[in-house]
C-alpha cells in the first residue's frame, strides 16, 4: 500500500515526508520533479508516473502536491482517494489546506498522519474519531496550552472506532442542539456561439452541520424525491430505508459533513438561470481585437443572481486589454491572460456590459479561435432543481433541536463558447 | 555521553548493563555523524538537554521540535538514547512522539531499540484494549530483525485477544512481520487462516489485506468465510471494502462459471467430442448462488461516497457479472467524473477500456464526455478518446461537430489528438469517410504547424484505405508541399507521392526535383522518403527521373547518417541494373510497389483490457510489481460444498436449497454403501414412505447435506463404517455426520427432520461451540424426558478440559447430564445426549455450559412439536379416543393448504416436520390422522386433517392439553399453508 507521502510546494521543495514503512529517499521525487517540469501547467501533471522502482501516484490541491510512493500493485483510486481525505482533514483541522498552515502545524499534522495509516493502511480516516485522539487548535485551547503545559492529544481514548456508528464520537453535549442543511446545486452547462444549450446538467450536495447531543436518529425527507437520479451518501445513511422509502435515515456525524450528492435526471430541462451576448473578434489588419460581452437574467424563477463573474482565458497573442465595464470590475492578468469581469448583482433592468479593445502582439498572426467564457454564478434560496425538503424527524433524543434548510444555485462547470 | 547513566535512571538493572555494552560503538557513530552535521551539532545538544530535564514540558517542546526535524527530513538519529529513555512516559503525546520517533529510527539504531522493547511487552497485557492495540502496532512497526519472535508471538495472543480492534492492529502487524522475515510465512498463514473466521466487520478487512499481502494464492483459505465476507461488507469501513471487493473478484473467477453465455457456446463449438457438446447444451447455465449473493450484495456499495469502492464495484461487475447487468455501473460511474482532477483521470482510464468492448454502456452519457476548455490535457485527450470509441452511424454527426470546436482548441497538442480522432471516425463509420477527409483538407490551410502536420499524417492513412478516388487531394497536398515545415508531414506527403505516382504522373518528378535540391537540408524521415520517392519514380517513370534518382542516390550514399547511407546502397543495388546484381532485380518492382495494406486506426486502449480494471498495471498499461492475474472462468465449476459453514443460518436463502439435493444425489449414485443403507429402510417400511421419508430428510437438511446419511443409518447401525469411508471425500460437515450416526442406536426409526439449533457460538464460548437437535428418540434416562443430542467442537486452538453442566434454572428442571468430557482436543468434536423434562410447557430450559476455566450460560427452547412422541393406533382407536376429548378439549380451524401440500405424503411429511408424531393409517382418502403423547404426563395427542373442495381444510386437535393444543394448530398450520 502507500509506502511514504512527500508534500512539495509550488516551487518543487519538499517540505515534509513521512514513511510508513521503511525511508525511502527523497531523490525519487526526481522522476516526479521531470514530469513536472514537462508538463508546464501544474494541472497537467500525470497523477500516475511509473519509476524503476516505484510507482509514484500525486494529487494537486491548493497549489501543493501530495506525492505518494507505492511499491506494489494497488487500486490507484484507493490512493487518490485517500490523499484527497488527508487533504480534506488538514482542512478540516486548520480550515485551509496551505504551505503556511502545515508548516505552523507541522507536529499536528505528522501526527495526524500517524494515525491515519498504518504500515501504508488506512486506519482511522474518520474525522470524528481523529479529533477524538488529536484535538484540533483553537486560540483558546492554544493559550491554554501554553499556561498549563497541557497538550492537544486527547487523552481520552477513540471510542469512536469500536462502534458500529464510528462516524460519530460518543458523549456529544451542546447547550443549543441545531441541525441545518445547506441544498446546494451546481448547473454544469455548455453553452455553443448562438447561445444554445449544447450540454447541461445539474448536481447536487446536501452538507450538514449537525450539533446534537447524545445519539440522535434523524430522518429527512423530501417533496420530490423522484427527481434524484443517482445518489451517493455518507456512511451513516442507511441504504435500504432509501432504496424502499425515499427518505434519509441517519445517525448524523458530530459537526461538519456532506450528506449526499445528487444527480437530477437528465429528463428535466435544466433551467439555465442567464444568457450571454457575447463578441469577440480579432482583426486581419493590425494587432487588436474587439470585445464586447452583455448579460442578462434568463430563468431566475424570480430571484436574483449575485457574485456573478465572466473568467476568460486569452489566447497567448493577446498583450493586453483596454476596456470598460458598466458595472463591477475587470482584472487582466498579463503572466496568465486571464480576463476576470468581477459584475456581482445582476440588475434586470440595466443589463452590465464590458466592451473595448484588445491589443495583440505584433507580427504574430491572428490568434484563430476565440476562448471560452467560464461563468460563475449564486442565487441565493433557490434549489434550481426544484428539490424541496419537506420534513426532518428525530428520533433517540427527547429534547427539540433547531432545524434549518437553506437552498442555493451555483454554477458548476459553466461555460460559453465563443 | 553516558547512556549507562541515562538508562540507571530508568531504575532497570538489566537495561542498564545492556546499555552499557552498547555505548562504546553507538557514540563512535552519532560522533561521526555530528561531524557532518556541524551546525545541526549545537541545535541538537540543547534537545538533548532538554530531553534530559525533569519538566515534563521542556521534554514534550524538544520531541515536538525532534518530530519536526524528522517531517523535514533532517536527521536527528543522534539523539536516539536520549528519546528512547522516555519511552515509558506517563504523559500520553510525549509517549506518542517518542513512539514516532522510535518507529524511524530503530532500524539505524537496532541495539538501542532493543531497550524499549520491555515496555511494549509489558503494555501488551494491559487490561486497556487501545494500550494494547497501539503497543503492538508500535511493536511490529519496528524494523529490528532480532526481535520477530517477540512479535510473532505477540501476534498470535492479539489475533486471540477478545478485543476486535486489538485482533485488526494484529492484522496489520501481519503483513508488517512478512515483510521483516518472509520466513514466517507459514505460521503467519496460520494466523490468517483464524482471524479469517472472525465475524467482526473492523477485522474483515485487515486480514483481507494481510492475506492479499501474504498469501493471495491460498484461495482454499476463502472458502468457508465467502459468505461471511460477502455479508458483511456492507458494514466494513469503506478501505476494507475495496480491498475485500478486489479479493473476491478474483475469487469467483476461479470458482464460478461464466455467466456470459455467447462465451459459453464459443467454447463448446471449439470442442470436437460431441460428448462435450450434449453436456453443455443439456446444462442451460444456472447462476451459483453464490456467485449471485456476491453481486447482490456489492451493488449497494455503488452509492458510496468514497469513489475507489465505487471503482472497485465496477470491475466487479465488469468482470462477474452476466453482460446484461454490467449497465448498472455506468450511472455511478459518470458520477466520478464530477469528482476530482485525478479521479477524473483514472475513471476516464477505465471507461475508454469499457467503452471499447460495450459501446452501448455509455451512449447514453456521451455529453458528459464533452470537452471544457478548463480540463486538464491528460483530461481531454481521455474524453476525446471515449467520444470516438463511442461514435456510431447514428451519433457520428453530433461527434463531429463538437469534434470541430475542439480543432480550433487552443492547446494544439489537444486539437491534434482531434485530428486523429476525426481519422478513426472515418476509418470506422464509412458513412463519414468523405465528409471527414474533405474537413481535414480544409485544415491543410491551417495556419498551425501541428495542425498541418496531423492532418497530412491522418489524410496519408485515410487514402491508403481508399486511394483510387483521391489524386486530387494528393494534388493539392503537393502544392501545399512548401509551406509545410514538420518532417513528419513531409515525409508523409513524400510517400504518398511515391505510391499513388501514377496518379499524379506530371506532378510527381516535379516534387522530385524540389527535393533534389533541398536534399541535404531535410531531417532524416524526409530524407528516406526522398530515396523512397525517387527509386519508385525510377521504376515507373524512369525516363524523366533517371538522372534526379542518381543525383540523389549519390547524395544518399555520402550523407552523415548511417542509415540513410545504407537505404541508399540497398535501393541502388535494387533498382540499378548492374552484373552483380542479382535475382532480386527483376522483382524490384514488385517489392517497392507491393500494394500496402491500410493501417488500422484503433484505440490505444485496445488492449488495456488484458489488465483488470482499477488496478495500477491497468493505468501505467504494464505489469505493475505485485499484480495478480485474473484467471479465466473455469469450464467446470469447482466443487460449489466446499463454501458450506457447519453453523445453519437463522435466515435462509430460498435460492440455495437446490444444492444439498445435488451432494445428496451424487451419494446416492457413489456410495454403495449408503445404496444398501437406502435399501434396508425400505426392508422395513412401504417403498412410499421410505421414500419419502428421505425426502424430509433432504429438504430440510438444509446447507448440510448429510442430514439422511444419520437418519438412515439409524435403522442399520452396522453398516455406518462403510458410509464414513466414503464420505472422507466430501466436505468436512462429514465428520458431523458420522457423529450423529454413531449415537443414533435407537430401536424405532424416526423419519422426522433434522433441525439443528444453535446452544453457544464459538466466539462466545471462547472456542467451545455447541449445537442441538431432537432425536426424536424416547429418552433412555427417564420417559418423561425429551431426548437431546449436544454436539460440543472445540474451534480454539488448545484443548478444553472438564466440559459439564452446572447451574440450571428454574430451579427445579429436571435435567439428565451427560457425564463430564475431561478432555476435547482442538478442532474436535464430541456428540453427547441428554434427558430434559419439559413439563409439556415450552418454557426454555436453563443450564450452564461449563469447562475448566469459563461457565456460558445456555438455553434450550423446544418447539411444541418436540414434546411428543409418536402413538402408534388404529382407526378406530382413533376416533374411539376422538369421541373422549370433545368440547374444551378441541381446538380446530380451517386452513387453505397451499397446493403443493395437497397430497397425501406432502401433507404428512408437513406434519411431521412440525410434531413428532405417528401417522394412523387412514380409509379414507380425504382424511389423515396422526396421534402422539405428550412426552411428560402422556396425555393423548390427536390431530385430523380433513380435506374439502378448493385446497380448504379442517385442522383438528384433540387434546387436554388446550395450551399445547393451540400452539401446535399455530405451527401446523403455518406449515400446511405454506408452499
Amino acid at each position: 500500500m502507500i509506502h511514504s507521502l512527500f508534500l512539495i510546494n509550488h516551487s518543487g521543495d519538499i517540505f515534509l515526508e513521512k514513511h510508513w514503512k521503511s525511508v525511502i529517499s527523497r531523490s525519487v521525487c526526481d522522476y516526479f520533479f521531470e514530469a513536472r517540469e514537462k508538463a508546464v501547467d501544474p494541472e497537467n501533471v500525470p497523477p500516475v508516473l511509473q519509476t524503476p522502482h516505484h510507482y509514484l501516484i500525486s494529487i494537486y490541491r491548493g497549489k501543493l502536491f501530495f506525492l505518494s510512493v507505492i511499491q506494489t500493485e494497488v487500486a490507484p483510486l484507493f490512493v487518490i482517494e485517500f490523499l484527497h481525505r488527508v487533504a480534506d482533514t488538514i482542512q478540516d483541522y486548520f480550515g485551509e489546506c496551505s504551505e503556511g498552515i502545515i508548516k505552523d502545524n507541522i507536529v499536528t499534522v505528522y501526527e495526524l498522519l500517524e494515525e491515519m495509516l498504518d504500515n501504508g493502511f488506512p486506519l482511522a480516516t474518520e474525522s470524528n474519531v481523529l479529533k477524538e485522539m488529536i484535538r484540533p487548535p483553537t486560540i483558546l485551547r492554544s493559550v491554554v496550552n501554553t499556561l498549563t503545559g497541557s497538550s492537544n492529544v486527547g487523552d481520552t481514548l477513540p471510542t469512536g472506532q469500536l462502534s458500529n456508528v464510528p462516524w460519530r464520537r460518543a458523549g456529544v453535549k451542546y447547550t443549543n442542539n441545531e441541525a441545518y442543511f445547506d441544498v446546494i446545486e451546481e448547473i454544469d452547462a455548455i453553452l455553443d456561439k448562438s447561445g444554445t444549450t449544447v450540454f447541461a446538467e445539474i448536481q447536487g450536495v446536501i452538507e450538514a452541520c449537525v450539533r446534537l447531543t447524545g445519539m440522535p436518529d434523524l430522518t429527512l425527507s423530501f417533496m420530490n424525491p423522484r427527481l434524484l437520479d443517482d445518489v451517493s451518501f455518507h456512511p451513516c445513511v442507511r441504504f435500504k430505508r432509501w432504496e424502499s422509502e425515499r427518505v434519509l435515515s441517519f445517525i448524523p456525524p458530530d459537526g461538519n459533513f456532506t450528506l449526499m450528492n445528487y444527480h437530477v435526471s437528465s429528463q428535466n430541462l435544466v433551467a439555465i438561470p442567464v444568457y450571454v451576448k457575447q463578441s469577440i473578434s480579432f482583426f486581419e489588419t493590425g494587432p487588436c481585437g474587439r470585445l464586447d460581452i452583455t448579460i442578462g437574467p434568463k430563468q431566475t424563477m424570480g430571484k436574483t443572481v449575485e457574485n456573478m463573474m465572466v473568467t476568460i482565458h486569452m489566447p497567448k497573442a493577446v498583450l493586453n486589454a483596454n476596456l470598460t465595464a458598466t458595472q463591477g470590475t475587470y482584472t487582466y492578468d498579463l503572466t496568465t491572460k486571464v480576463l476576470v469581469w468581477d459584475i456581482g448583482k445582476l440588475n434586470p433592468q440595466k443589463l452590465p456590459n464590458l466592451r473595448g479593445s484588445l491589443s495583440t502582439q505584433v507580427g504574430v498572426p491572428k490568434p484563430e479561435d476565440n476562448p471560452s467564457l467560464n461563468i460563475d454564478l449564486k442565487i441565493q434560496q433557490l434549489a434550481i432543481s426544484g428539490l424541496k425538503v419537506s420534513r426532518l424527524d428525530m428520533y433517540g433524543e427527547k429534547y427539540k433541536p433547531f432545524k434549518g434548510v437553506k437552498y442555493l444555485t451555483k454554477a458548476g462547470k459553466f461555460q460559453v463558447r465563443t | 555521553m553516558s547512556t549507562s547513566a541515562l538508562y540507571n535512571d530508568q531504575g532497570g538493572a538489566e537495561a542498564a548493563v545492556e546499555a552499557g555494552q552498547e555505548s562504546t560503538p553507538t557514540s563512535s557513530g552519532t560522533g561521526a555523524a555530528f561531524g557532518l552535521f556541524s551546525t545541526d551539532f549545537k541545535k541538537n545538544e540543547d534537545l538533548k538537554e532538554m530531553l534530559e530535564s525533569n519538566k515534563e514540558s521542556l521534554k514534550l517542546e524538544a520531541m515536538k521540535r525532534i518530530v519536526g526535524l524528522i517531517a523535514k527530513g533532517k536527521n536527528s538519529s543522534e539523539l536516539f538514547p536520549a528519546v528512547v529513555k522516555n519511552v515509558a512516559s506517563k504523559n500520553i503525546e510525549l509517549k506518542k512522539l517518542v513512539y514516532v520517533y522510535l518507529v524511524r529510527y530503530a532500524e539505524e539504531q537496532q541495539d538501542l531499540a532493543l531497550l524499549s522493547i520491555s515496555t511494549f511487552q509489558r503494555a501488551l497485557k494491559d487490561p486497556n484494549q487501545f494500550i494494547r492495540a497501539s503497543a503492538l502496532r508500535v511493536l511490529s512497526s519496528i524494523r529490528v530483525p532480532i526481535i520477530v519472535p517477540i512479535m510473532m508471538l505477540a501476534i498470535k495472543e492479539a489475533a486471540a485477544d477478545l478485543s476486535p480492534y486489538v485482533r485488526k492492529t494484529s492484522a496489520h502487524a501481519i503483513q508488517k512481520l512478512y515483510s521483516l522475515d518472509p520466513d514466517q510465512k507459514e505460521q503467519l498463514i496460520e494466523v490468517i487462516e483464524k482471524l479469517l473466521k472472525d465475524k467482526s466487520t473492523l477485522v474483515a478487512g485487515s486480514v483481507v489485506m494481510a492475506f492479499e499481502e501474504v498469501c493471495p494464492d491460498r484461495i482454499d483459505l476463502i472458502h468457508k468465510n465467502y459468505r461471511k465476507l460477502c455479508n458483511l461488507l456492507v458494514d466494513v469501513e469503506e478501505w476494507g471494502q475495496v480491498v475485500i471487493i478486489s479479493m473476491l473478484t478474483r475469487y469467483a473467477r476461479t470458482q464460478f462459471t461464466s455467466p456470459w453465455t455467447e462465451n459459453n457456446e464459443k467454447t463448446f463449438y471449439d470442442s470436437d467430442s460431441e460428448e462435450k457438446k450434449e453436456q453443455t447444451e443439456a446444462k442451460p447455465y444456472i447462476m451459483d448462488p453464490d456467485h449471485r449473493l456476491l453481486l447482490r450484495n456489492t451493488k449497494p456499495l455503488l452509492q458510496s461516497r468514497n469513489t475507489a469502492v465505487v471503482m472497485s464495484v465496477a470491475q466487479l461487475y465488469w468482470h462477474l457479472a452476466p453482460k446484461h447487468e454490467v449497465n448498472i455501473v455506468t450511472k455511478s460511474l459518470v458520477r466520478l467524473l464530477r469528482s476530482h482532477r485525478e479521479v477524473q483521470f483514472i475513471v476516464l482510464q477505465n471507461i475508454a477500456t469499457m467503452s471499447i468492448q460495450r459501446k452501448g454502456m455509455f451512449e447514453p452519457f456521451m455529453k458528459s464526455f464533452y470537452v471544457r476548455s478548463t480540463d486538464a490535457t491528460h483530461i481531454k485527450t481521455l474524453k476525446l478518446e471515449i467520444l470516438t470509441n463511442l461514435a456510431n452511424e447514428a451519433n457520428i454527426s453530433t461527434i463531429l461537430r463538437e469534434f470541430q470546436t475542439y480543432v480550433k482548441s487552443q492547446d494544439k497538442a489537444f486539437a491534434a489528438a482531434t485530428i486523429q480522432a476525426i481519422g478513426r471516425c472515418a476509418t470506422n463509420i464509412s458513412e463519414v469517410t468523405d465528409t471527414c477527409l474533405n474537413g481535414l483538407v480544409l485544415l491543410l490551410s491551417n495556419r498551425d504547424e501541428t495542425v498541418v502536420a496531423e492532418s497530412v499524417v491522418v489524410i496519408k492513412k485515410l487514402l491508403q484505405t481508399q486511394p483510387t478516388q483521391h489524386s486530387e487531394i494528393i494534388k493539392h497536398m503537393a502544392k501545399l508541399f512548401d509551406n509545410i515545415t514538420v518532417p513528419m508531414a513531409r515525409a508523409s506527403i513524400l510517400w504518398l507521392m511515391g505510391e499513388y505516382c501514377e496518379r499524379v504522373p506530371k506532378i510527381a518528378p516535379d516534387v522530385l526535383r524540389k527535393m533534389a535540391k533541398t536534399f541535404t537540408a531535410e531531417e532524416d524521415i524526409v530524407k528516406l522518403q526522398i530515396v523512397n520517392l525517387a527509386a519508385k519514380l525510377y521504376l515507373t517513370n524512369s525516363k524523366q527521373t533517371k538522372l534526379l534518382t542518381q543525383y540523389i542516390l549519390n547524395l544518399g550514399k555520402y550523407d552523415q547518417n548511417y542509415d540513410i547511407r545504407d537505404r541508399t546502397r540497398f535501393i541502388r543495388q535494387l533498382i540499378v541494373p548492374n552484373e552483380k546484381s542479382g535475382a532480386l532485380n527483376k522483382y524490384a518492382r514488385r517489392i517497392l510497389l507491393a500494394p500496402k495494406p491500410a493501417p488500422v486506426l484503433e484505440s490505444a486502449f485496445k488492449d488495456r483490457d488484458r489488465f483488470q480494471l482499477g488496478t495500477l498495471s491497468h493505468s501505467i498499461n504494464s505489469k505493475a510489481t505485485g499484480y495478480q492475474e485474473l484467471s479465466d472462468w473455469p469450464a467446470v465449476a469447482p466443487d460449489q460444498s466446499v463454501r458450506n459453514v457447519e453453523v445453519i443460518e437463522p435466515v435462509r436463502n430460498p435460492s440455495s436449497s437446490h444444492t444439498p439435493y445435488h451432494s445428496f444425489t451424487s451419494y446416492l449414485s457413489n456410495s454403495s454403501a449408503l445404496l444398501f443403507l437406502f435399501y434396508s429402510i425400505t426392508c422395513i417400511h412401504t417403498m412410499s414412505e421410505a421414500h419419502f421419508a428421505v425426502l424430509v430428510c433432504f429438504s430440510d437438511s438444509d446447507e448440510n447435506g448429510n442430514g439422511p446419511v444419520a437418519q438412515a443409518s439409524s435403522s442399520s447401525p452396522e453398516s455406518s463404517s462403510g458410509s464414513e469411508t466414503d464420505s472422507e471425500d466430501d466436505s468436512d460437515s462429514d465428520s458431523l455426520a458420522a457423529q450423529k450416526k454413531k449415537k443414533s442406536d435407537v430401536t424405532t426409526p424416526s423419519f422426522g427432520p433434522v433441525k439443528t439449533y444453535e446452544l453457544l457460538h464459538h466466539m462466545t464460548g471462547k472456542g467451545l461451540s455447541a449445537k442441538y437437535h431432537f432425536p426424536r428418540q424416547p429418552c433412555l434416562y427417564e420417559p418423561s424426558m425429551v431426548a437431546v443430542q449436544v454436539i460440543l467442537t472445540n474451534s480454539s486452538d488448545h484443548s478444553l478440559e472438564e466440559i459439564h453442566i452446572g447451574e440450571r434454572s428454574p430451579a427445579g428442571l429436571n435435567i439428565h447430564c451427560f457425564n463430564t468430557i475431561e478432555r476435547l482436543e482442538p478442532e474436535a468434536s464430541v456428540t453427547v445426549s441428554m434427558g430434559i423434562d419439559f413439563s409439556d410447557s415450552t418454557q426454555a430450559a436453563n443450564f450452564q455450559l461449563c469447562t475448566k476455566e469459563n461457565q456460558f450460560s445456555v438455553s434450550i427452547q423446544p418447539a411444541v412439536g418436540e414434546l411428543l412422541m409418536p402413538s402408534t393406533m388404529t382407526e378406530q382407536d382413533f376416533t374411539k379416543e376422538q369421541g373422549k376429548l370433545l368440547g374444551m378439549n378441541e381446538t380446530s380451524a380451517t386452513i387453505t393448504m397451499a397446493t403443493a401440500n395437497t397430497s397425501s405424503q406432502a401433507i404428512s411429511k408437513q406434519v411431521l416436520s412440525v410434531a413428532n408424531v405417528g401417522v394412523v393409517s387412514s380409509s379414507q382418502n380425504n382424511f389423515h390422522r396422526f396421534a402422539g403423547r405428550t412426552v411428560s404426563s402422556g396425555a393423548l395427542v390427536l390431530v385430523s386433517l380433513e380435506l374439502k373442495e378448493s385446497s380448504s381444510a379442517l385442522l383438528t386437535i384433540n387434546t387436554e392439553k388446550s395450551v399445547m393444543a393451540s400452539m401446535l394448530l399455530r405451527d401446523l398450520k403455518q406449515a400446511l399453508t405454506q408452499a
